[in-house]
């Protein structure tokens, strides 16, 4: 058990870390990254989705027939990016709003249906839950690097508390405007990937 | 010379050669030594033609050919200075006014907009510094990069030193002149393998960096003058409220000899057009790509200025070609920046399309979209981006042609 704790949630986290390794789930680590909250609310719907849709598929694994496990995939998560939306919308209103479609566009998260397809339709519940948190987790860790570059350059704060006071409020930090902008995500993800693949220990491509 | 070659080999000996302590600076040793002296080596194997303009002759001649461009700029930004100041305008108070105070000692002429010499001066204290920033910081990067990547210093990066001050405001804090070219240098070019293989220019790269970084502080109207709180918009924000309102405020010689606000080293188009000279006689840049861009853009001003349809649409389109081609960076774009031969289109028939293409978008950008008065950043940008492709289609066609002509025998 301690080991597939290990090689399930610690692994995803940075050797084979679906965005770094897999080059999965770019799209929304671009939208939602701007500031902090917003990419720790999105981490942790993510894991949520992930680990559950991993343990529903895994659940039903063995019946579900090959040519429609797609579509029978596809109902869990939705059903779960659902609830989510609709929890965010109960309980926090203004998160919901900021997060806007963001939400609901969890279901076209690469990660999500690729750990489904890939690791839950062949293992059992408990593994696949592990498996599901530490994906999701993983995914998240990218969010959270991206998000305290982005929101500390871009505006200043962190977690929306004022760390570098800006030139507008009288401070002196003059604010990066490219941060604020979807490409900054791409620039600072190419960077991590970069660094990580030159000195990570055993993450170099093979030559 | 001998004198010169003597030390270079001693100080190779002493310091840069393999296992002597400064072995992993060889890059740095090299690049000085090769710009003293042609490299001696010799083509291994049958084939042996080597030309005398190798890369360094073609860059210090595109390095030459800026100089016209650098001169005027400095001396514009203390014409316009000047002008200012005796209209009223106070001087500036940060350290450029402290060293211009203290050039004002011995050298009163410098606050004098009659003084050819005096404006010149004003103008070196602004562009001194941010040249001398782009060299250290970027030559930095392409020392760090060579050293590690074991190649050596490549010469490229003189002339993007050089087109970077030039196409920034006098007024830029030289912490975002590091920043900028930074990003240029290694965003632009090394991550792509250093020069030759970058796809963008990294000079505008690195302009680009600046304008979406620091919207606030690369245009509007505040930042084209080295005086302390003057608005004076540039004339290609009067442009879009029409040419009667340009032609109030600006004469169309002083746009052609470059005497209005703008960029450091890119409002004289006379400048430009006597490096266009230079490099066109030496060969170094592609007079295809000069010819068409001014074709494509020339042509379509001209066609916008005269369709009333449109013109009284857009109000910018009313410039006609004469006044597109004096204002902003249209000239300096299609001279030192749409021609640079990495990033250019490299077959014949994709350099008239990539020409055509930029310049005539550049003024699609400055007519129709008021939101930005200049194009010729982004849209010689979007050219790199595109030149990979056009050469793709122009070398395919190519191929079709030939297949057919063989089938057809």
């Amino acid at each position: 058990m301690n080991s597939a704790v290990k090689e399930n949630i610690v692994q995803p986290l940075f050797k084979n870390n679906p965005v770094f390794v897999q080059l999965l789930g770019i799209c929304s680590a671009l939208a939602v990254t701007t500031n902090l909250n917003n990419a720790f609310t999105m981490t942790l719907a993510v894991v949520f989705v992930t680990a559950f849709s991993n343990v529903g598929v895994s659940l039903i694994r063995k019946i579900i027939p090959g040519s429609i496990r797609m579509i029978v995939e596809m109902a869990i998560i939705a059903t779960l990016v659902i609830l989510v939306d609709q929890i965010l919308k109960a309980f926090s209103y203004n998160l919901s709003k900021q997060l806007s479609v963001y939400v609901g566009l969890i279901i076209t998260n690469c990660i999500v249906m690729g750990r489904a397809e890939a690791f839950a339709i062949k293992n059992g519940p408990t593994v696949s839950l592990l498996d599901g948190i530490g994906n999701g987790l993983g995914y998240g860790v990218v969010l959270m690097i991206v998000a305290f570059f982005r929101e500390l350059f871009g505006f200043g704060t962190l977690f929306g508390f004022t760390v570098l006071k800006t030139v507008n409020n009288g401070g002196w930090y003059v604010p990066n405007g490219l941060m604020v902008l979807a490409p900054a995500a791409f620039f600072l993800i190419g960077a991590m990937i970069w660094v990580l693949k030159t000195y990570g220990k055993g993450m170099q491509d093979d030559e | 010379m001998k004198f010169v070659r003597k030390a270079l080999d001693a100080t190779e000996k002493r310091f840069f050669a393999p296992g002597k302590p400064f072995a992993f600076l060889y890059p740095l040793y090299d690049a000085a030594d090769t710009f003293f002296f042609t490299p001696n080596a010799k083509t291994s194997g049958t084939c042996a033609v080597r030309d005398c303009v190798d890369f360094k002759r073609m860059m210090i001649t595109v390095v030459l050919a800026l100089l016209p461009c650098a001169l005027m700029g400095m001396y514009n930004v203390g014409l316009q200075a000047n002008r200012l100041m005796e209209a009223g305008a106070t001087a500036p108070t940060d350290w450029h006014g402290a060293i211009l105070n203290w050039i004002n000692g011995f050298y009163p002429a410098i606050f004098e907009p009659s003084s050819v010499i005096g404006c010149f001066l004003y103008g070196l204290v602004y562009f001194l510094p941010i040249y001398i920033v782009t060299m250290i910081v970027g030559l930095g990067w392409e020392i760090l990069f060579a050293a590690i990547n074991k190649h050596e210093v490549n010469e490229g990066f003189f002339v993007t030193g050089f087109l970077f001050p030039l196409i920034v405001p006098a007024t830029i804090p030289l912490w975002q002149v590091a920043l900028a070219i930074s990003f240029g240098v290694v965003i632009g070019k090394e991550i792509f393998g250093g020069t030759g293989r970058n796809f963008m220019n990294p000079a505008l790269v690195a302009r680009a960096f600046l304008f979406f970084a620091y919207a606030g502080q690369i245009s509007g109207d505040k930042v084209w003058t080295a005086v302390d709180g003057v608005s004076k918009a540039t004339p290609l924000s009067f442009a879009t409220q029409g040419v009667d309102a340009l032609s109030a405020q600006y004469s169309m010689s002083s746009a052609f000899f470059g005497t209005i606000p703008g960029s450091l080293g890119e409002t004289s188009t006379l400048a430009c057009l006597i490096g266009a000279a230079i490099l066109l006689l030496t060969g170094v840049a592609s007079w295809r790509i000069m010819a068409s861009m001014f074709v494509g853009g020339m042509g379509l001003a001209a066609i916008f200025a005269s369709c009333p349809s449109i013109t009284e649409a857009f109000p910018a389109a009313t410039l006609g070609p004469q006044w597109h081609f004096v204002l902003g960076g249209f000239a300096f774009g299609m001279v030192f920046m749409a021609t640079d031969p990495v990033t250019a289109a490299a077959t014949k028939v994709g350099q008239y399309i990539y020409g055509f293409l930029i310049g005539a978008l550049i003024i699609v950008v400055r007519a129709m979209n008021p939101a930005y008065p200049e194009g010729a950043m982004l849209v010689i940008l979007f050219g790199n981006c595109v030149a990979p492709l056009i050469d793709y289609m122009v070398v395919n066609a190519n191929i079709r042609r030939r297949v057919k002509r063989l089938e057809a025998r």
